[in-house]
């Protein structure tokens, strides 16, 4: 008996313990985090400055500055965005709505399933071989949003999937019993009811991908550019310019790679700074797509 | 009375074709959509046998010039040298070596994390922690080389004082804490599918709740949390950014995570940063190498998938 009630004892014990254990495993993980973004403040938030945003990268650390960077990364997510959105919102809405059950849709699923699984960087490799020689569009723009967008297309599928999933069937059938065909159905009830999900899919692959790196080094993004691309808008006919789709181009983070790999300690202080500006940006991006949620959340009720 | 009657009816057929015309224009634009939105799922596909294609494609003119068997057997891989060696398998010890050290980490944290939310946290916790520990994913990789050069590998050197300035063993621990998220989250979906009425027959039977986890709910789940714990590898393999800034870009032929080693991705990055003609060997050299390390993920989901099957458990 009274080994009984002492085994029972350790058991509790044990179980007492690993509570404890759980909790630490998750602190390890949140102080990492907080570490981190102490240690960017610490070391970063002295060099950011109005001469910071807009400065062109320099041989000196204390001139450099990441206006390229940023510019070139708004141009390059504006080609992802505009690639990536229709494309995995109709493939989404193609595989919840239209989709028969054959071997051709399994071998789509499958694969999407797959895409989420290849590393980062083969895709840049894809890039680097079939855009960059076979098509001959170059180091540009327009390279690096397309590679970024083939790279969140699964994500992009997904979250559709999920929220055009989440719609009711009986929204679907009151709106074929007024006579409307599938597409009607589909645009006029469908998506506008699962927007909320679908931007917020959208949002976090594009936060994914700003972040991005390695695919876009492979392509050959440069490391150091000293000027803009041409601008979108011109003063005479006819008014828009895709000469910038075509340039070269840098962005945030290959901005930063490269100052975390110089080994003066003044150009990591200016990493640090752009490590700033880069978490802000995704964690902006990350919140955003919170707040949608909860917003689309709270409006529709079944 | 007979000529209205006649109106009407040319008037009831002529709305009948325009109805029709109207209905078969209305079938034809459906039909437009569906194989619209049919490729644009296709071009999912297309990717695929694009990155496929090229990487068979360049690897192919490269093992024109470079046997398979010095490609594997070769211990030295010098590439961008005068007297080039093209042996692949210091660029692999240094892959599975940093992949190694993550997965140590990873695998012990995350299925901690992922059975303490799953059997322990309430709802609230649960609710505040999960989101958080997800921002830990979307940290871009480069600041994670940052961490791991500039903060990891300085307190690494005070517990270690001979550790060099870059080491894999730096590089395999931050990408394990980055990749906790991708772990945690997929084993605890897996945890949280057990049925309720298995967990509550083992409450019971009198076990206590780390009981019911670890001889009950971890068993039950076990062929999600394989897919975890490969999907943690496949991240691993896969990462870039912080093994190309901490772990070092030298070939190193060593299994000791304290010295510094290129791994695939970052002898990728490496030549992608110097200006190679196309169709040089080098360049042809990145692209044998990254098929290399599709082949290394493809093993592993292979073995994972294997892994599902063999556990699979059904209610």
């Amino acid at each position: 008996m009274k080994t009984a009630e002492k085994s029972i004892a350790r058991r509790k014990m044990f179980d007492a313990l690993f509570a404890i254990i759980g909790l630490l495993a998750l602190l390890v993980g949140l102080i990492t985090l907080l570490a981190l973004l102490a240690d960017l403040a610490k070391e970063g938030a002295g060099r950011l400055s109005w001469q910071f945003f807009t400065s062109y990268p320099s041989r000196f650390a204390s001139q450099a500055g990441i206006l390229s960077a940023w510019v070139g990364t708004t141009l390059v997510m504006l080609v992802t965005a505009a690639t990536a959105v229709p494309l995995g919102v109709a493939a989404g809405v193609y595989l919840e709505e239209y989709a028969p059950r054959n071997w051709l849709t399994a071998l789509i699923e499958i694969n999407i399933a797959n895409l989420a699984g290849v590393p980062s960087i083969v895709y840049g490799l894809m890039a680097l071989g079939l855009f960059v020689y076979q098509f001959r569009l170059g180091q540009s723009i327009v390279t690096a949003g397309l590679t970024l967008a083939l790279l969140i297309l699964p994500i992009v599928i997904v979250a559709t999937r999920e929220s055009i999933r989440a719609v009711p069937g009986s929204i679907r059938e009151a709106a074929y019993a007024l006579g409307a065909t599938k597409w009607q159905t589909v645009k006029d009830h469908v998506l506008p009811y699962s927007t909320g999900g679908i931007l917020t899919g959208v949002i976090i692959a594009l936060s994914r991908a700003i972040g991005e790196t390695a695919p876009l080094i492979t392509i050959g993004a440069l490391t150091f550019i000293a000027f803009l691309p041409g601008a979108p808008v011109k003063s005479e006919f006819p008014f828009v310019s895709f000469e910038w789709l075509m340039s070269p181009f840098t962005v945030m983070p290959i901005q930063m790679f490269n100052w975390v790999s110089r080994p003066q300690r003044e150009f990591h202080l200016n990493a640090a700074a752009a490590g700033l500006v880069l978490m802000a940006m995704t964690l902006a991006m990350n919140g955003l797509a919170i707040y949608i949620r909860y917003r689309f959340r709270k409006r529709i009720k079944w | 009375m007979d000529q209205t009657d006649y109106v009407g009816a040319g008037d009831a057929a002529r709305a009948a074709q325009e109805l029709l015309s109207r209905r078969a224009l209305r079938r034809l634009t459906e039909r437009a959509i569906e194989a619209l939105l049919f490729l644009s799922a296709l071009s999912s596909v297309g990717i695929t046998v694009g990155i496929v294609g090229i990487l068979l494609y360049e690897s192919f003119t490269f093992f024109e010039h470079v046997s398979i068997v010095e490609f594997l057997t070769d211990t030295q891989w010098t590439v961008l040298f005068a007297n080039p060696h093209y042996g692949i398998m210091p660029l692999v010890t240094g892959t599975a070596v940093t992949s190694a050290v993550a997965l140590f980490v990873a695998i012990p944290l995350g299925t901690i994390i992922a059975i303490y939310l799953s059997e322990y946290a309430n709802r609230r916790l649960r609710e505040i922690i999960k989101p958080l520990l997800e921002l830990l994913s979307a940290v871009p990789t480069v600041v994670f080389g940052y961490f791991a050069l500039l903060f990891v590998t300085p307190l690494l050197q005070k517990v270690l004082p001979n550790l060099s300035g870059f080491n894999m063993l730096s590089a395999g621990i931050v990408i394990g804490i980055m990749i906790v998220p991708y772990v945690s989250s997929l084993s605890e979906d897996a945890m949280k599918a057990v049925p309720v009425h298995i967990r509550e027959g083992s409450y019971a039977m009198g076990a206590t709740r780390l009981q019911t986890a670890l001889r009950v709910i971890v068993p039950s789940a076990f062929s999600g949390i394989a897919s975890a714990y490969v999907l943690g590898f496949s991240r691993a393999v896969g990462e870039t950014m912080v093994v190309a800034i901490a772990a070092g870009q030298q070939p190193n032929l060593t299994l000791n995570p304290a010295e510094p080693a290129a791994t695939i991705t970052a002898y990728i990055v490496q030549v992608s940063l110097g200006d190679l003609p196309h169709g040089s060997i080098a360049y042809q050299s990145i692209f044998a190498a990254g098929l290399t390390l599709m082949f290394m993920t493809l093993a592993f989901n292979i073995a994972g998938y294997l892994l599902r099957k063999r556990y699979r458990e059904i209610y």
